[in-house]
């Protein structure tokens, strides 16, 4: 029972977009096990731009990540990438499609048995020939750039969830992707290192004329980072945009997400049944 | 009526599995020659499973030989023919105790290490996030263990069966007082090369069973701890009762 207001999303011009569309959801919908995460979701993710995804915890913003690398596929309708409908494609297509992309995990996903140097060089490893002290060069750079050079021979467990993100962060831009996909990429940093991957992220994307993709609960530094943001509630878009456009958007969903209030069309809990009923009952149910 | 439908819903739970587990397997196969290429993650792993168990399987084979040299000796001591204790001893390592005993050790000590590795790896998102750097983990994590398992454990069955006989030689021949050239000359007339290539089939085939079900029981496993728990439990139980009935079936075929 997820109230939401059904403001829908009209992309402007969506067809006229499409020319430059790198990423594209044609009325999706997914449901797992009895579920519908999603139904008719729609979302444009231009090319050269950074695309925010927003939305309460638990309204599938991971979910909308693992359907455009194609680790899960749609249960109803289309995800374009690049044009090509990952639906039609097999394992070679799809390793072929994910060469160019590069993705953090919520939780850094670093290969525990390997350090930090390694887990940035493995996916050189992996997809090229290029002589250690070339490897060795690239992965200091990308270390360098997250400010974790020092740490390379540390392993993963000895550190703290931030750098681990750091780290993370410089194995998916080792191979230059062309499309760089977040998730909760500001989650426990601290400011400072908040500011060096805000800055991180802005930087690569301009500088190498990639596309971004950044799932976040941080409403003040999409708003500095993003050029188009969606908020995603009740398994569709429930308002999408530039981010100081949605920061003045008087819609009751889109003002509570953006100014963090408990109550709104959004539900705060999972659906239960009521809670006085659950509470005073004989045998309390569950 | 609901035990006879309780087997019918588990027997239909067990044929689902072996098609899933074979399915598994047949994957695993087809990427294991990519895999060969990578010959350092492979003598990796050798070294992994087969370090691993060394220790445990000299202490077994120490021991299990020992037992075998003292009841081997009170058996033929019936019937006058002690000098036969080396051959007796011998034969029963190579063909039979040292591939199974060895194989159900590996599969407590290196198969369980398999299963929990592989299944952490997935609870954490590794395997996904190695799928989204265009790599296969089935081949770049499963095949190299599957494969450095397959070629440890006949090297272990060796170790093992060659402590052991050393241990029955310690209790026949120092200690009973079997006559050491008797021992050995017999053990190696009657002994032939086909013996030992049996012992090494045996082995080898163990490895497989033994690898593939604690490298699928770690893919399969639920992400969380629980989850990991119980699939390491399902390897042992599962390679264990897998190896013996192999051994039946493989004795019957080279015998
Ligand atoms: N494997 C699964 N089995 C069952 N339900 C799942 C599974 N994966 C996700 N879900 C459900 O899908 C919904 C969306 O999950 P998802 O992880 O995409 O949320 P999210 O928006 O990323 O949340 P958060 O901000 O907390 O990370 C959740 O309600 C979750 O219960
Ligand atoms: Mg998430």
């Amino acid at each position: 029972m997820t109230q939401v207001s059904t403001t829908q999303p009209t992309v402007p011009g969506a067809s006229r977009l499409a020319a430059t569309a790198l990423v594209q959801l044609i009325d999706v919908g997914y449901d797992i096990q009895g579920r519908t995460i999603f139904d008719g979701l729609n979302v444009t993710m231009e090319r050269g731009k950074i695309t925010a995804v927003m939305g309460p915890s638990g309204t599938g913003k991971t979910t909308l990540l693992r359907l455009i690398t194609g680790q899960i596929k749609p249960t109803r309708g289309q995800v374009l990438v690049d044009g090509v409908d990952i639906r039609t494609l097999d394992v070679d297509g799809l390793f072929a499609l994910r060469r160019g992309m590069g993705m953090l995990f919520q939780n850094g996903a670093l290969l525990t048995d390997l350090d930090v140097y390694e887990n940035v060089a493995f996916p050189l490893r992996e997809h090229t020939n290029l002589p250690e002290s070339l490897i060795a060069r690239i992965v200091l750079m990308k270390l360098h750039a997250v400010g974790l050079r020092g740490a390379a021979r540390l392993m993963p467990a000895e550190l703290s969830g931030g750098m681990a993100r750091r780290v993370a962060l410089a194995r998916a831009i080792v191979m230059d992707p062309l499309l760089l996909i977040y998730d909760e990429p500001f989650a426990g940093l601290d400011p400072i290192g908040l500011g060096v991957v805000l800055r991180l992220i802005r930087d690569t994307n301009d500088s190498l004329g990639l596309t971004s993709i950044v799932v976040s609960h941080d409403v003040d530094e999409i708003s500095l980072l993003a050029d188009t943001a969606y908020i995603l509630a009740g398994g569709r878009v429930a308002a999408s945009g530039k981010p100081a456009n949605l920061r003045v958007d008087d819609s009751p969903l889109v003002r509570q997400f953006m100014g963090g209030l408990a109550d709104g069309p959004v539900a705060f809990h999972y659906p239960a049944p009521n809670y006085d009923a659950q509470l005073l009952a004989q045998d309390v149910p569950i | 009526m609901s035990i006879a439908n309780e087997l019918l819903i588990n027997a239909r739970e067990m044929c689902s599995k072996a098609g899933r587990f074979t399915f598994f397997t047949l994957r695993l196969l087809r990427v294991t020659p990519a895999a060969f290429k990578r010959i350092g993650l492979i003598w990796a792993q050798i070294y992994n499973t087969g370090a691993l168990s060394l220790v445990i399987i000299m202490l077994s084979g120490l021991f299990v030989g020992m037992v075998l040299g003292l009841q081997g000796y009170d058996l033929l001591r019936r019937f006058g023919s002690t000098e036969s204790l080396g051959v007796a001893v011998g034969l029963a390592l190579i063909k039979e105790l040292g591939p199974v005993v060895t194989a159900l050790l590996f599969a407590g000590r290196a198969g369980t290490a398999l299963t929990s590795e592989i299944g952490l790896m997935q609870a954490t998102d590794q395997l996904a996030a190695m799928e989204m750097m265009a790599v296969d983990p089935v081949r770049r994590i499963c095949a190299p263990r599957f494969i450095g398992g397959i070629i440890a454990l006949p090297l272990l069955a060796a170790i093992f069966s060659m402590i052991g006989i050393y241990g029955a030689q310690l209790v026949g021949v120092t200690l009973m007082g079997v006559d050491a050239g008797q021992f050995w000359s017999q053990m190696r007339g009657a002994m032939s090369i086909n013996d030992v290539v049996q012992g090494i089939v045996k082995s080898a085939v163990f490895g497989f069973a033994c690898t593939s079900i604690a490298v699928y029981e770690g893919y399969h496993a639920l992400p969380t701890a629980e989850g990991v728990g119980r699939a390491t439990t399902r390897t042992v139980v599962n390679s264990s009762v897998a190896i013996l009935i192999l051994d039946y079936m493989l004795t019957a075929v080279l015998l």
